[in-house]
């Protein structure tokens, strides 16, 4: 019993309830892996992760940095025989992975650089100055230079819970 | 009558690298074309990071650009493939899928916007051939340019193509023809296709596995004699500039083909925003 993992097939269903439902297409011919760049040079094994996926090996998956190893490029997508939605399910394990509290410092700052300004990244005077001086608004007419837009996106964001979610005020 | 566009700003480009913004803005007017800015726009929401933590949260932050977008009458046009693949994702889900847009359109109503599904997402490159074509862009190339450069498609300008319908996912030519049209010549390189390492939240979560992806793009780039880098997203732009403090050996400049399109159709190299670049461009 101690090597034995437990499956949790209600795992499995939440993938193909929450949109992953090609996940049982995949017969394992490993085009996925063979294409993946990122395993190319890592422990990432595309074609493995759908198989935990599909035998309901919740805690091997959503605890895994192997999870947040796929850069999105879409090349296992391209070519899988099965059409199977690789990304897609990787993106919605990773939605559950972040609901168990497995979330980067990284990406934290990220959330909260969102909920800041709108943006991805953080914006100051230098930028300011460049802009102007090349002719464009120092703000360009986005959240940033937006204040009713910028209140638009953080409601939206509170109204989801993204604020809690990702431990940003 | 000039046709026009949404332009959808996203982040990178107007808060790192302007010179694609101001590039874009000039090479549309000088083509006849509108650009309408989307008043308070906000992040497409990234794919690599809202994606992946929040699919409602994207969902809805995404619906909200598109609702910005529909209600100024306007298609969105954007300048980066992450932009382009949030913004065009969330309009095909939420036109296939009734029960999402109902449930999207819950929470816009709370900051009064609406969404009917009427956007359509655009990538400029895609736009450049295909709305406006090569007689017109070849008719205003005043400077043409005489530059051996390697083309950076990234992933999601073609991909997923079942959705997109660009071009051709594993060999794209579209980009290649769009150089060409300026003068320069685009070269063939190893792994061309492959991305630049950066997405799905890779760079901020672990950039030492971007920069790896990164590197091995440089050596086939340099390998091949490639002068420039010529991408169509500020984000792989990012990557490929930034990357080249830490990855040793190589000097490679980083070119938007929005700025190769500024600097030959004779706009100031003062208005490019070159001092931006990490990688120093002296055309």
């Amino acid at each position: 019993m101690s090597n034995m993992k437990e499956p949790d097939m209600a795992f499995a269903d939440a993938v193909k309830a929450a949109g992953g439902k090609t996940l049982d297409l995949c017969y394992q011919c490993g085009t996925c892996t063979a294409s993946c760049p990122s395993g190319r040079r890592t422990a990432f094994r595309t074609r493995q992760i759908i198989r935990k996926a599909q035998l309901g090996l919740k805690d091997d998956v959503l605890g895994s940095d192997e999870l947040w190893m796929c850069t999105t490029c879409y090349s296992c997508v391209e070519r899988c025989p099965r059409e199977v939605e690789i990304v897609d399910i990787i993106l919605l394990m990773r939605n559950m992975a972040v609901q168990k509290g497995y979330m980067a410092d990284a990406h934290k700052k990220i959330a909260a650089s969102l909920m800041k300004g709108g943006a991805t990244v953080p914006f100051g005077d230098d930028m300011r100055k460049l802009r102007s001086g090349m002719g464009l608004p120092a703000n360009p007419p986005t959240t940033i230079g937006n204040e009713k837009g910028l209140e638009e996106f953080r409601k939206i964001m509170r109204k989801t819970g993204f604020d809690k979610l990702t431990g940003v005020n | 009558m000039a046709q026009k566009y949404g332009f959808f700003l996203g982040c990178i480009a107007p808060l790192r690298y302007p010179g694609i913004e101001k590039a874009t803005r000039t090479v549309f007017k000088e083509l006849g074309y509108e650009l309408v800015d989307l008043e308070g726009a906000g992040c497409c929401p990234a794919p690599g990071v809202v994606r992946s933590f929040d699919e409602a949260t994207w969902l809805a932050l995404g619906a909200r650009n598109l609702a910005i977008a529909e209600k100024q009458g306007v298609d969105i046009m954007t300048i980066c493939n992450g932009c382009y693949g949030s913004l065009f994702d969330v309009a095909h889900m939420l036109h296939e899928d009734k029960a999402k847009l109902k449930h999207v359109n819950e929470i816009l109503a709370e900051v009064g916007l609406h969404y009917s599904g009427n956007t359509q997402v655009r990538h400029f490159a895609e736009v450049m051939y295909n709305d406006v074509g090569i007689e017109k862009i070849k008719a205003k190339v005043k400077n043409p340019l005489t530059l051996d450069v390697a083309a950076h498609y990234g992933c999601h300008f073609t991909r997923p193509s079942k959705l997109k319908h660009i071009d051709d996912p594993e060999r794209p030519h579209i980009l290649d023809e769009l150089i060409e049209w300026t003068g320069a010549k685009s070269l063939n390189y190893k792994d061309k296709q492959m991305c630049c390492g950066s997405g799905g939240g890779v760079r901020s979560r672990n950039s030492a596995l971007a920069n790896e992806f990164t590197a091995e793009k440089l050596k086939n780039i340099k390998a091949a004699g490639g002068k420039y880098i010529i991408d169509v997203c500020p984000f792989c732009h990012l990557q490929f500039d930034r990357s080249q403090k830490d990855i040793k050996g190589y000097d490679i400049p980083v070119v938007h083909l929005a700025q190769l399109y500024g600097l030959a159709f004779g706009m100031p190299k003062s208005e490019l925003g070159l001092e931006a670049h990490e990688v120093k461009v002296n055309f």
